[in-house]
């Protein structure tokens, strides 16, 4: 395993890397560039950064009104700012016209740790996922933001990319074959028991798990859905039929996530077993990033323990 | 333009305004009324545009921020030739592409999606910013109203205009003092805006927002200042041009019925007779 890093750094050194190639790009903060690894950017060129203050819902409309005249411009603060605070923003300058502007949410789900339950951003992916023709990405470790950022500065609309304060194992730059495409999902490792579908920081450890049920006998596949919307839903089906029993894990709410889109998806198209792993319906606390995903049970154990919960409603 | 042509223009507009919203049987023409003067200096004498061209790059900007005046928006759009003026009948249709707040998807000539109130004076700022940004030399303007200030994104937008010093965004608040719940003095006073918006860097002009003449010199005036954006503050009279209307509260978001729209209707007529043109009706 590589060394462990945070989605968040590496969007930090993603966005500084393609600015030559891309220079239409702006990057706009709200005064948390330190935290979102925007000041990288800042640093290296100041005059396409712009930090509008503690003002989330005007950097968002601002970046709106910058889109019209030519330029892509990412937006970063806190998730809790981006898809919280400012979400009517996002709905209404962002998403209805369709603009080409990516709201960049940091520190999303409890991994937050110690800043405690207003900071942990668990209802992001769903406020997002809602909105019509938004696009909603949460790369799964450092490898895959690089990419995705990259495929997102080719997107012309809007979108959504959710990244992580916690550090990380890298899987996916070990995976042979391995391509980011928006909208497709990656399977890191195939399996005939049942499927384990992951997005985010969730992903390394869903692997993980793999390992364990592996080791008990049990065959998981485990699919990356580093797009939540649109969803990969061809995989999602082909892993339904073939596997007959769905895991569905995110660092984030239960309600309106990943887990509720497989559900959306299967429920009307292929009947299959979905246990819904992630935070439950319920406000977070203070603890570090390892205490908090512990008590969910977002830790390849725990995963583990759920894919047997999935394996158990199978008929 | 002279400023009887504009005033004709201006009333040709409130026409359509108030063809547009008694046709959709709802709307907002209060509104509409008190600042279509001013969108009218913009769109027939001041700014640089081409409704043949409606996306040439280099065109000036105009953001409704009070989005829900989209009658007047449109009216005046129609009026300079972006879209039949026939079009305004539809207004509010699901026939037609005159949604009741502006959208820049469908309707050409719009620059941005408002109706949210606070959100467009904050995408105008985006518009300059990048508009500095390019080294594009186009100016973008915007409305607000008097009620729509209360919105706190209204100020966090201010501030941010005078940080990057946006002398190519010129502004103006609608202050015709009147919002749905009421008096804005009493819904919630933001008095004294001169004092408050030079406290915020901007630089302010107070005019009569139904005086061609001042609306052009305050243009005029705003080209010429570096280093700040312009803040045009216009006293104006809601639903001015329509008698049972003006300073009405009722009438912000009211259409009228068949006998009150032929009272409108005779009311704007005989301002343009009075102005010399001929109108049949």
């Amino acid at each position: 395993m590589a060394d462990k890093k945070a989605t968040r750094a590496a969007y930090g050194e993603a966005i500084v890397e393609l600015a030559e190639k891309y220079p239409e790009l702006v990057v706009l903060d709200a005064d948390l560039a330190a935290a979102t690894n925007s000041n990288k950017f800042a640093k290296a060129y100041p005059d396409r950064f712009y930090d509008c203050g503690i003002a989330e819902a005007n950097m968002t409309s601002i970046a709106a009104g910058m889109s019209t005249v030519g330029l892509k411009p990412f937006t970063n603060t806190f998730a809790i700012f981006a898809a919280g605070r400012a979400w009517e923003q996002v709905r209404n300058s962002i998403a209805y016209p369709h603009l080409n502007v990516k709201v960049v949410g940091s520190h999303g789900g409890p991994s937050v740790g110690e800043d405690g339950a207003t900071h942990q951003m668990n209802e992001d992916i769903a406020l997002m996922r809602a909105l019509p023709g938004m696009t909603v990405v949460v790369p799964c470790d450092a490898h895959e933001m690089r990419l995705a950022v990259e495929a997102l500065l080719n997107y012309n609309g809007p979108a959504y990319l959710r990244m992580c304060r916690y550090a990380t194992e890298t899987v996916t730059a070990e995976i042979p074959g391995y391509k980011f495409e928006l909208g497709k999902g990656v399977t890191l490792k195939d399996g005939s028991d049942v499927t384990i579908i992951a997005t985010g920081i969730t992903v390394p450890f869903s692997y993980e798990a793999a390992k364990i049920l592996e080791n008990e006998g049990i065959s998981a596949r485990v699919i990356d859905m580093h797009t939540v919307k649109p969803l990969d839903e061809e995989l999602v089906l082909k892993a339904a039929q073939e596997t007959g029993a769905i895991l569905t894990v995110e660092e984030a709410s239960t309600i309106g996530g990943l887990g509720s889109a497989v559900c959306e998806l299967l429920c009307e198209k292929c009947p299959t077993p979905v246990v819904r792993h992630g935070v439950p319906d319920e406000f977070g606390r203070s603890g570090t990033a390892a205490q908090m995903l512990e008590l969910y049970g977002l830790t390849p154990e725990g995963i583990a323990a759920k894919a047997k919960e999935a394996l158990k409603l199978k008929k | 333009m002279t400023s009887k042509e504009l005033e004709i223009k201006a009333y040709e507009s409130r026409r359509l305004i108030l063809d547009g919203v008694h046709a959709a049987k709802c709307g907002h023409p209060g509104g509409s009324l008190s600042c279509v003067d001013a969108l009218t200096v913009l769109y027939f004498d001041e700014m640089n545009i081409d409704p043949a061209d409606p996306k040439n790059p280099d065109r000036d900007r105009f953001v409704l921020s009070k989005g829900h005046c989209a009658p007047a928006l449109y009216a005046t759009l129609a009026n300079r030739g972006y879209f039949p003026k026939e079009d305004m009948l539809l207004l509010r249709s699901i026939k037609a592409h005159l949604s009741g707040h502006p959208d820049m998807v469908y309707v050409p000539g719009v620059e941005f999606s408002t109706g949210s109130l606070g959100q467009g004076i904050s995408g105008a700022v985006g518009m300059a910013l990048a508009a500095k940004h390019t080294g594009k030399t186009f100016r973008t303007y915007a409305v607000l109203g008097d009620g729509e200030i209360e919105e706190g994104q209204c100020w966090e937008a201010f501030m941010a205009a005078a940080k990057w010093k946006l002398d190519n965004l010129c502004a103006f608040i609608d202050v015709n003092g009147l919002q749905i719940d009421g008096s804005t003095a009493d819904v919630m006073p933001s008095e004294p805006l001169d004092r408050k918006l030079e406290a915020f860097n901007w630089h302010v002009i107070k005019i009569n927002g139904h005086d061609y003449d001042e609306i052009k010199a305050a243009l005029k005036e705003a080209k010429t200042v570096k280093g700040q954006p312009t803040m045009i503050i216009m006293s104006t009279t809601k639903g001015k041009g329509v008698s049972y209307m003006e300073n009405a509260v009722g009438w912000h978001g009211k259409a009228p019925n068949d006998d009150e729209y032929a009272v409108a209707v005779n009311d704007i007529n005989a301002h343009l007779k009075e102005l010399g043109v001929e109108v049949d009706g």
